[in-house]
């Protein structure tokens, strides 16, 4: 059911030695794509149908091409390593156990894009990884794979970390990008797009570590190898994170398509000590909480998976309680920047407490699921538009527990 | 050459080094927050107002400006680590520290916080103490770890 | 050129324009709160969104248009999401409206207005925070605060400062100096440029009309107003006109039936200010003494120069700028002439600008005991808002000339209110004593108009001297780095802080924009034309008083009265 290309070196190498990164077979893709022309880099993505691995899933190759298109010639790679999402924990095995196929990317893009200089932005709870990438960093440029004529190359590139200071928000890439300028993480809006004014204003490539990490493996097999791995709409394999009350939680590599109810029962191996499964969510705090029988679902683009963590909850959990902690998340990660996020999560919070209290009526129900229509379309970014989603979705799936819970109207107490 | 200034020099004295000159100030300092006094220093050096400095330095929780124990507990709160005992991992915290979150121990030692999802999700529940983070915790094990890092001071 | 549908209603678009912009341009309004014109597009309020043909809400005021776009500004989807995203600001806002400085005035309240809001769905969250109003200009209020971040840009962007900015994150984000202190310990230099664009009434004015009102009442007292060159040319926007709607006489009326027993012109201090600040300038060329020499008009800029270049305190004129000038003529010239008590004469000013208060309020503006020489400042707007508790119909009021002896002016003097305008009357008259001949051309365009920093060069004596002249305080700042580095070419510097000048200064009416900062402009110019004399030294009243008491320029009595010192700050 795994199938590991991304995770294959992991617990085989010293993940702080990049000889043994390139005994088994480290920077030959970046030796071979420095013999390529830019355009066929970026064909090959294309070809191997790259999308973004952080949650938005778009093709990476259209990033390239902007950026190449771009007149500004001072570009920027940026890796999105801001993994704060509740639940999701890949992109953190993958620095700490594997660091260079994620700057190996990020080099191949930058010699397609002629960008001279790149930023790693890690959240700043992830001290092990900071560390690990660090060392692997300097690794790097001692043996020439960064800095000037890399690999005779002709190009110069060069990264540089940026440590996150606690704000999930910066894992959104417009946030990310100001808190790269030394700013605090509120976001802009769109258009322009980073690839046209990114980082300093100037055209940004960024992208999630796991995307970057996938960007040496296509070299090395091919965009139509590659593309042969997972389903039409979503090619390669896919890091998914495994939580909650699991008995195996962990991080495991898959091909797209694998569904999720599959997933859990044979990569988890189902619910810890033998309970029953009360729901499961995808994608993080941010993803559609879904009834057992609605796991059934592949793990592709076309299903919420977000960037690929999967929480699984048994019999014991109550559903109220675990919208109002996700609420509570948001509440206290919102930037504050635009109005429905910044004062409609505290509404959320505020509405659901009510709801667990048992004192919220019909009435403060739909003043909240109207809430969250406006803050799924009005947002400002990503933080706003999906924090109100696992409340949409649990709506769906749990209309009746959550109605239960509302204060006794006076028909009910009447009859 | 004191702490702040060896601190400035280290990088390049521009502004967008702003949070990494923040942060790597409080990890220098016994107790990890940034004073008022820093703040105008910071602000001075690279040309900016100190409210633009506090401005960043109140947005990011893991800088703070209120001054802080010499460790910081972070307990997650999240529902990983919820759904694996958090909350009794917050009260043996809590217990073992004698103080409530947000509040510092008499004698200065630890700060208690909550804290959003530490990505540490497989070994949930998890508590970052300083810059290191303890997993697979139960209250006995959190307990412990507090008490080694009093006894070590 | 893009074609696209605005409400079923095809219009042709230039490329690149906003949603909002169109839309403008085709008589469809679409409600904003945080977007304002000439600072840059944040899109955080959410306020203007409307439906595309894709079904997507966009924000107008950020959105560029496309071909073959179909936007419906008023769906039933997007009125329910500005109710919501409305009703929530005001859940977590005072909104004891009546009892406002802004009420009636307050864009939040005619956004709730229009979008027929009478309930609030979401109760309130709203916690009273303390008022900042420690301090002479204006009054922060976070309690009416809905963080549209207008006052941040403003202070950071146009005006360099960035003494307030977003602080903390959530919904405990707060809009405050830094540690929340007051805005006086602070490198605030009161400009009040965040009063004029705060939507609501989180910064505003400090309102003294109150103690206007009591004296003009109190029979004891003689009191007398003198009006900025400025306000002319703005307090008809304030009253309802057109921007730029010259008021000269129709204002002067309008004091006399608020009581004021003799109405009084700054320009005739301006003139003063002039033929002082003139031959100062002559002086220190001749001497190559504190080159080069920078005006002290703005309050703000003299504060800026205090708090940050106080190495460049020597370069500032001594000169008062032409309010307390004023006020040091009127405690001590006036009150002698027309037999009066200092004590007794009570000196207001209506100006555009929240500074002068702070510059009224100095320690050193005072040449009778501790009085000040100025008693109240009041701006624009408070003057407008007099006029309206009076319920005095504007538009018919007769015209009504100045009183004087302080009533006859120059054109030169009414320059004054416009960036560029100190330098071109400075450089009519000292060109004119030093070279002694006429000027063949006295209008100085290079000087005049929006560009941030302006030259001129002219031959005084035989030598070329060149001057600039600097608006805002990012635009002020360049020019004082070069000064304090040494690299500057010029021989005089004229600083504003406001954008625009005192035209465009922080008292100035609501909505003040770029646009009817260039109608004032216009105006300024045209009184300047229209005026007998164009040259402060020519001005007779000028002359008569330099006869009766001042005896000469830069003498003692001028030393005394008319010019000041400054104090490094911080």
């Amino acid at each position: 059911m795994e199938k590991r290309i991304l995770t294959a070196r992991f617990g085989k190498i010293d993940p702080l030695s990049i000889d043994d990164y390139i005994k088994n077979g480290g920077y030959e893709a970046l030796e071979a794509a420095v013999k390529m022309e830019s355009d066929t880099i970026i064909d090959e993505i294309e070809t191997a149908k790259l999308r973004g691995r952080g949650g938005a899933a778009f093709p990476t190759f259209i990033k390239l091409k902007a950026l190449v298109g771009e007149k500004e010639k001072t570009r920027y790679i940026v890796c999105n390593a801001d993994e704060g999402e509740p639940g999701n924990f890949k992109d953190r095995h993958l620095m700490e156990n594997d660091p260079h196929q994620m700057i190996e990317g990020m080099i191949i893009s930058a010699y397609t894009t002629k960008a001279k200089k790149g930023y790693i932005y890690i959240r700043g709870e992830y001290d092990h990884s900071i560390a690990v990438v660090r060392e692997a960093l300097a690794q790097a440029r001692e043996k020439g794979y960064l800095g000037k004529n890399i690999l005779g190359a002709g190009f110069d590139f060069d990264i540089e970390i940026r440590s996150g200071a606690g704000a999930y928000v910066c894992g959104e890439e417009f946030a990310l990008i100001e808190s790269i300028e030394g700013k605090s993480g509120r976001s802009r809006p769109k258009p322009p797009f980073p690839t046209t004014a990114g980082v300093f204003m100037k055209p940004t490539m960024l992208n999630n570590v796991e995307t970057f990490a996938n960007i040496p493996h296509i070299l090395e097999m091919g965009g139509k190898a590659y593309a042969k791995i997972g389903t039409e709409s979503s090619k390669g394999t896919k890091l998914i994170s495994l939580s909650g009350n699991i008995a195996n939680r962990g991080v495991f590599e898959v091909p797209f398509g694998v569904s999720v109810k599959d997933a859990i029962a044979k990569l988890g191996r189902g619910v810890a000590d033998g309970r029953k499964l009360k729901m499961v969510q995808l994608s993080g705090a941010s993803g559609p909480i879904l009834p057992p029988e609605k796991i059934d679902v592949p793990i592709d683009f076309d299903h919420d998976i977000g960037a690929g963590a999967i929480i699984v909850m048994d019999e014991r959990t109550d559903v109220v309680d675990i919208l109002l902690r996700h609420a509570e998340f948001f509440e206290h990660e919102s930037c504050g920047k635009c109005t429905p996020c910044r004062e409609g999560n505290l509404h959320l919070v505020r509405l659901l407490r009510k709801v667990q209290a048992g004192s919220a009526t019909a009435d403060d129900l739909r003043v909240m699921e109207n809430l969250a229509d406006v803050m799924i379309n009005v947002s400002l970014c990503g933080l706003g538009q999906s924090a109100p989603i696992p409340l949409a979705t649990a709506l769906d799936g749990f209309g009746d527990q959550i109605r239960d819970r509302l204060a006794q109207t006076e028909t009910k107490e009447n009859a | 050459m004191s702490v702040l200034q060896n601190i400035l020099k280290q990088n390049p004295k521009s502004e967008d080094y702003l949070i990494e000159t923040l942060l790597s100030l409080q990890d220098a300092k016994d107790e990890p927050c940034i004073s008022e006094e820093e703040i105008a220093d910071i602000a001075e050096y690279y040309g900016i107002s100190p409210t633009r400095v506090s401005s960043v330095a109140s947005f990011y929780t893991l800088l703070s400006l209120r001054p802080r124990g010499k460790h910081v507990v972070q307990v997650c709160r999240d529902v990983p680590c919820y759904l694996n005992g958090s909350e009794n991992i917050l009260e043996a915290v809590k217990e073992a520290l004698g103080c409530d979150i947000g509040e510092t121990t008499a004698d200065g030692l630890f700060t208690l916080e909550e804290t959003s999802c530490l990505g540490n999700c497989d070994g949930s529940p998890s508590v970052r103490i300083g810059k290191k983070t303890y997993e697979n915790l139960d209250s006995q094990k959190v307990k412990e770890i507090i008490s080694g890092y009093r006894e070590a001071k | 050129m893009v074609e696209l549908k605005i409400n079923n209603q095809t219009v042709q678009a230039e490329e690149g324009k906003t949603i909002l912009e169109v839309a403008r341009e085709n008589n469809i309004d679409i409600p904003t709160l945080c977007h304002y014109p000439d600072l840059h597009i944040h899109s955080e309020c959410r306020v203007c969104v409307v439906e595309d043909n894709w079904g997507n809400l966009v924000t107008a005021c950020s959105t560029t248009v496309r071909d073959g776009m179909e936007v419906k500004t008023n769906a039933p989807r997007v009125l329910e999401s500005r109710r919501v995203v409305t009703e929530l600001m005001l859940a977590n806002h005072d909104t004891n409206c009546t009892m406002c400085e802004k009420n009636l005035q307050c864009e939040l309240q005619r956004l709730a207005s229009n979008l027929g809001i009478q309930e609030n769905r979401f109760g309130s969250v709203w916690e009273k925070k303390e008022i900042d109003d420690h301090n002479p200009s204006v009054v922060r209020n976070p309690n009416r605060c809905v963080k549209c971040g207008r006052c941040i840009e403003v202070c950071k962007e146009v005006q360099g400062i960035n003494v307030i900015d977003y602080m903390n994150r959530s919904h405990e984000t707060s809009v405050e100096p830094t540690y929340g202190r007051y805005l006086s310990f602070e490198d605030c230099t009161f400009c009040g440029q965040c009063s004029s664009v705060c939507p609501v009434a989180a910064i505003t004015e400090k309102d003294e009309t109150d103690k206007v009102w009591e004296v003009l009442h109190d029979e004891k007292k003689h009191v007398i107003v003198q009006v900025a060159p400025a306000v002319r040319v703005s307090l008809g926007e304030e009253m309802g006109q057109e921007p730029g709607s010259i008021v000269t006489e129709q204002m002067v009326a309008a004091l006399k039936k608020l009581g004021f027993d003799r109405v009084f012109d700054t320009d005739f201090t301006a003139d003063l200010t002039i033929i002082e600040e003139g031959h100062e300038l002559i002086e220190r060329v001749k001497e190559g003494n504190a080159l080069p020499m920078m005006t002290s008009c703005c309050p703000g800029w003299i504060s800026y120069v205090e708090q940050n270049y106080p190495d460049l305190i020597d370069n500032l004129s001594t000169c008062k700028s032409p309010q307390q000038m004023f006020g040091a003529l009127a405690k001590t010239y006036y009150a002698e002439k027309e037999g009066i008590n200092p004590e007794d004469l009570f000196v207001v000013s209506m100006m555009p600008c929240t500074a002068k208060k702070f510059e009224a309020a100095r320690e050193e503006m005072s040449v009778i005991g501790d009085d000040p020489d100025v008693d109240v400042v009041l701006t624009t707007r408070e003057l407008g808002r007099m006029i309206r508790q009076m319920g005095i119909e504007f538009d018919r009021l007769d015209k009504t000339p100045f009183d004087n002896p302080f009533g006859i002016t120059t054109g030169a003097a009414a320059i004054f209110g416009a960036t560029g305008g100190v330098m071109e009357a400075a450089l009519r008259t000292v060109s004119e004593v030093v070279n002694e001949k006429p000027l063949e051309k006295l209008d100085f365009e290079t000087v005049r108009g929006m560009n941030g920093i302006k030259e001129a060069e002219i031959e005084l004596g035989g030598n070329k001297v060149k001057v600039a002249v600097a608006h805002t305080l990012s635009q002020a700042r360049k020019v004082a780095e070069d000064v304090r580095k040494g690299k500057s070419e010029y021989a005089f510097i004229e600083v504003m802080a406001c954008p625009g000048g005192c035209i465009g200064g922080g008292g100035q009416p609501y909505g003040t924009t770029n646009a009817t900062r260039e109608e004032r402009i216009r105006s300024t110019y045209q009184v300047d034309s229209e005026m007998e004399f164009r040259k402060s030294h020519e001005n007779p009243a000028i002359d008569q008083l330099y006869k009766e008491y001042l005896e000469k320029p830069l003498g003692h009595r001028s030393h005394k009265l008319l010019h000041t010192h400054y104090i490094k700050r911080n």
